[in-house]
């Protein structure tokens, strides 16, 4: 397929969408590395260098995990639409989602660095942070939601135009991906524009805390499918090609796209299995569900490793393992199969991970230690991640009409990643199943500060063993940044294009029309939401005795907003 | 779909069977559940032990708040059966003892519940591991079970 020419509207918006996210990550992924530094006990502090501990946490995961994400999801949407369906992007939606989403994430920077949103991206009421943090995230989201608005005329026209051929798999994926993702922020606009910014503006006095935690992982939890998904259109769409074979069986992947559709949301509750109010049942079937979302990526790990084969073959391999030898592991010019693979071996750990979590009552033995972020830093920091760096550097040289930099230091970009990941995330997992460390805690003030009254040296080895890893992880990052920003700063040596490798299918099935159109997978899908929601919904409403009032996390006095300014008075001191 | 896949998906349904029939085994047979759901009328504003049947049986109230258990500090003979009780006076916190599986949130308007059989003598830590403000990492407490 040819690439495609693009005039300087959309080369303009394409640019900042990968850029601005790249540079907001230096700070996210410093945030990090301080992170490791402060549970070890290396920093016994409450803040360094101007930010303290849960502000830095809180940076660290808007930034990583929404803001990153979401501007990456929305980039190479655009970029998929462009190149599969050969249209231009609507100029309006385009221009309106990127001005919503920057603004909106300026909003919540604005907020986080100056101390007044130390919430995480949890929110955790009934801590409040300051409504621009609110305001800001919900307007990033509509950002993103307007950029998918306006892909739907795109599609419904080229489909009236290509009545016979099957939709591309990557805009299959990619539109399913946007479905997951509006359906399921409906949840949080919810919580955000109905419990958190009136009661944060004082409008209402006191909200039902269960409820909005419900609310937020009805959201929550697709939201990692929304991390995932882009990932995923690269091993189906990309990765089998640029390892020089075909993709195995093209109607796997509409299936598996077409699963996540409707298992992806209604299994939120396995975040809130040691939570009270939620009846035994209702967790369990959640959990039951969340099983069922484990077979796409079962499927799609069958499938992409026979396609790896297949490729391996085609240059001759015979043997029953040898042939992974036979693999473009180190190729300069075909980085992104790097990329791609390291995240699928990570993700190995990853999804296992996963399914202790999801599995019910065994989640007691991890829930909120160490153990978790040990396991979606093997997902979200993982595949994920390394999916978007590589499309990002990849997408973007296309777009500004550059070459790459420094070729070598950016194909080992992911190998670094790997082997700091790997030690980073034994150290979380041992820490939280052995020795029960708790997650989200500045431990270097308190149990890992030697000497102190709180000191628990059990802590010291696996907390240590993630500054190793955390050392390694960023300076492949760093090495990344080099090759990222020195292209950036390059000069042009091609004319812009918008250009993605393809894949062929090996088993090119027939498409039968379920796989063209979207109704009866999200129908399917809010029936099972609605069945599944029901009970923990109305759970939380009836089981609940108080509204919260609003608490900064710097006091255990409630905070009274005043209804007149926006200055918060404490009631203690009057 | 050729023979490969399928077979690939099939294995892959019986070991998700397999470890969710496991599960079910060891929740609703060995006891090991998720916290129990209550519907309270309303909710302890004082954390205390109750002491049902000397040595043998206890119930526990936990208030969490913000940054300390109440009580901080419990002691119970060996052998004991404890229910436990967990509610918020203010905002979310967890409550982790530490080497065992109860495991909880305590959220306010809410409150929750587990049960756990003390055989082994020793000082069982609890933490409190979930963000509750700047003070969290100072939240602690601990049931000693004596002999």
């Amino acid at each position: 397929m040819n690439a495609v020419k693009i005039d300087k509207h959309t080369k303009v918006i394409l640019l900042i969408e990968l850029i601005f996210p790249i540079v907001l990550l230096i700070l996210g992924i410093y945030n990090g590395l301080i992170q490791t530094l402060y549970r070890s006990g290396v920093i016994k502090d409450s803040s360094f260098l101007g930010i303290e501990y849960y502000q830095g946490l809180t940076l660290h995961g808007v930034i990583n995990a929404i803001v990153l994400t979401t501007f990456f999801a929305v980039a190479f949407g655009n970029v998929i639409m462009v190149f599969h369906l050969k249209k231009q992007l609507n100029k309006f939606t385009n221009t309106l989602s990127v001005i919503l989403m920057v603004v909106g994430v300026l909003m919540a920077a604005l907020a986080m660095l100056s101390g007044k949103a130390s919430v995480l991206y949890t929110f955790y009421a009934p801590l409040m942070a300051h409504p621009t943090f609110y305001l800001g995230l919900a307007l990033a989201v509509v950002g993103s939601w307007v950029a998918f608005f306006g892909w739907i005329p795109l599609y419904l026209s080229w489909r009236k135009e290509n009545p016979d051929k099957k939709t591309p798999l990557a805009v299959w994926g990619n539109l399913a991906n946007f479905t997951i993702w509006f359906f399921a922020s409906i949840s949080v606009a919810v919580e955000i524009l109905f419990f958190l910014l009136p009661w944060s503006l004082g409008w209402i006095d006191g909200i039902n805390v269960e409820l909005t935690r419900t609310l937020f992982w009805l959201f929550g939890h697709p939201l990692v499918y929304f991390w995932l998904l882009p990932a995923y259109i690269m091993y189906y769409t990309i990765l089998p090609g640029e390892a020089g074979g075909k993709l195995y069986s093209d109607k796997a992947g509409r299936i598996v796209f077409a699963l996540f559709i409707i298992l992806s949301i209604p299994i939120g509750t396995h975040h809130q299995f040691m939570e009270p109010a939620i009846e035994q049942g209702y967790k369990l079937f959640h959990s039951f569900l969340t099983y069922g979302v484990a077979i796409p990526s079962l499927l799609t790990a069958f499938t992409i490793a026979a396609s790896l084969e297949y490729a391996a073959r085609q240059r001759g391999s015979k043997g029953i393992l040898s042939w992974m030898a036979n693999l473009p592991w180190f190729s300069e010019k075909k980085f992104l199969f790097a990329y791609g693979i390291v995240g699928l071996l990570i993700f190995i750990r990853g999804g296992a991970s996963g399914l202790v979590n999801a599995s019910y009552s065994l989640n007691a033995t991890v829930h909120n230690t160490g153990w978790i972020p040990g396991h979606f830093h093997l997902t979200v920091g993982g595949p994920v991640f390394l999916a978007i760096l590589g499309m990002t550097i990849y997408i973007y040289a296309k777009v500004a009409g550059k070459e790459i930099k420094f070729p070598s230091l950016n194909v080992m970009v992911p190998y670094m990643w790997f082997v700091g990941l790997m030690i980073f995330s034994t150290g979380l997992k041992i820490g939280g199943l052995e020795f029960g460390e708790p997650r989200r805690t500045n431990m270097g003030m308190s149990y890992l500060d030697n000497g102190g009254a709180n000191f628990e040296a059990l802590w010291l080895f696996t907390t240590l063993t993630t500054v190793m890893g955390g050392i390694i992880m960023t300076i492949s990052a760093v090495m990344y940044f080099i090759v990222f920003f020195g292209t950036v700063f390059s000069p042009k040596v091609n004319e812009g294009v918008i250009e993605l490798p393809v894949t062929e299918a090996y088993h090119d099935e027939k498409d039968l029309g379920i796989f063209k159109n979207y109704t009866p997978w999200v129908i399917t899908a809010l029936v099972i939401i609605a069945v599944s929601y029901y009970g923990p919904i109305t759970n939380a409403i009836e089981n609940n005795v108080k509204a919260s009032p609003t608490y900064l996390p710097g006091s255990p006095t409630p905070h009274q907003v005043n209804m007149n300014n926006t200055e918060t008075i404490d009631l203690e001191e009057e | 779909m050729d023979k490969s896949e399928k077979i690939a998906l099939f294995l892959g349904v019986i070991m998700l069977s397999l470890f969710f029939f496991a599960v079910l085994i060891s929740s609703k047979v060995l006891g090991q559940d998720v916290p129990e759901c209550i519907t309270p009328d309303q909710i302890f504003t004082e954390g205390e032990v109750v002491e049902i049947e000397p040595g043998s049986l206890y119930q526990i109230k936990y208030l969490s708040k913000m940054w300390a258990f109440e009580p901080m500090e419990v002691e119970i003979p060996a052998g004991s059966d404890v229910d436990i009780y967990l509610a918020s006076a203010d905002v979310v916190h967890g409550f982790y003892l530490r080497g065992t599986n109860i495991n909880m949130m305590a959220v306010p308007g809410a409150l929750n519940k587990k049960s756990m059989h003390f055989s082994e003598p020793g000082v069982y830590p609890i933490y409190c591991h979930e963000y509750c403000g700047t003070g969290h990492q100072f939240m602690k407490g601990k049931i000693i079970v004596t002999p």
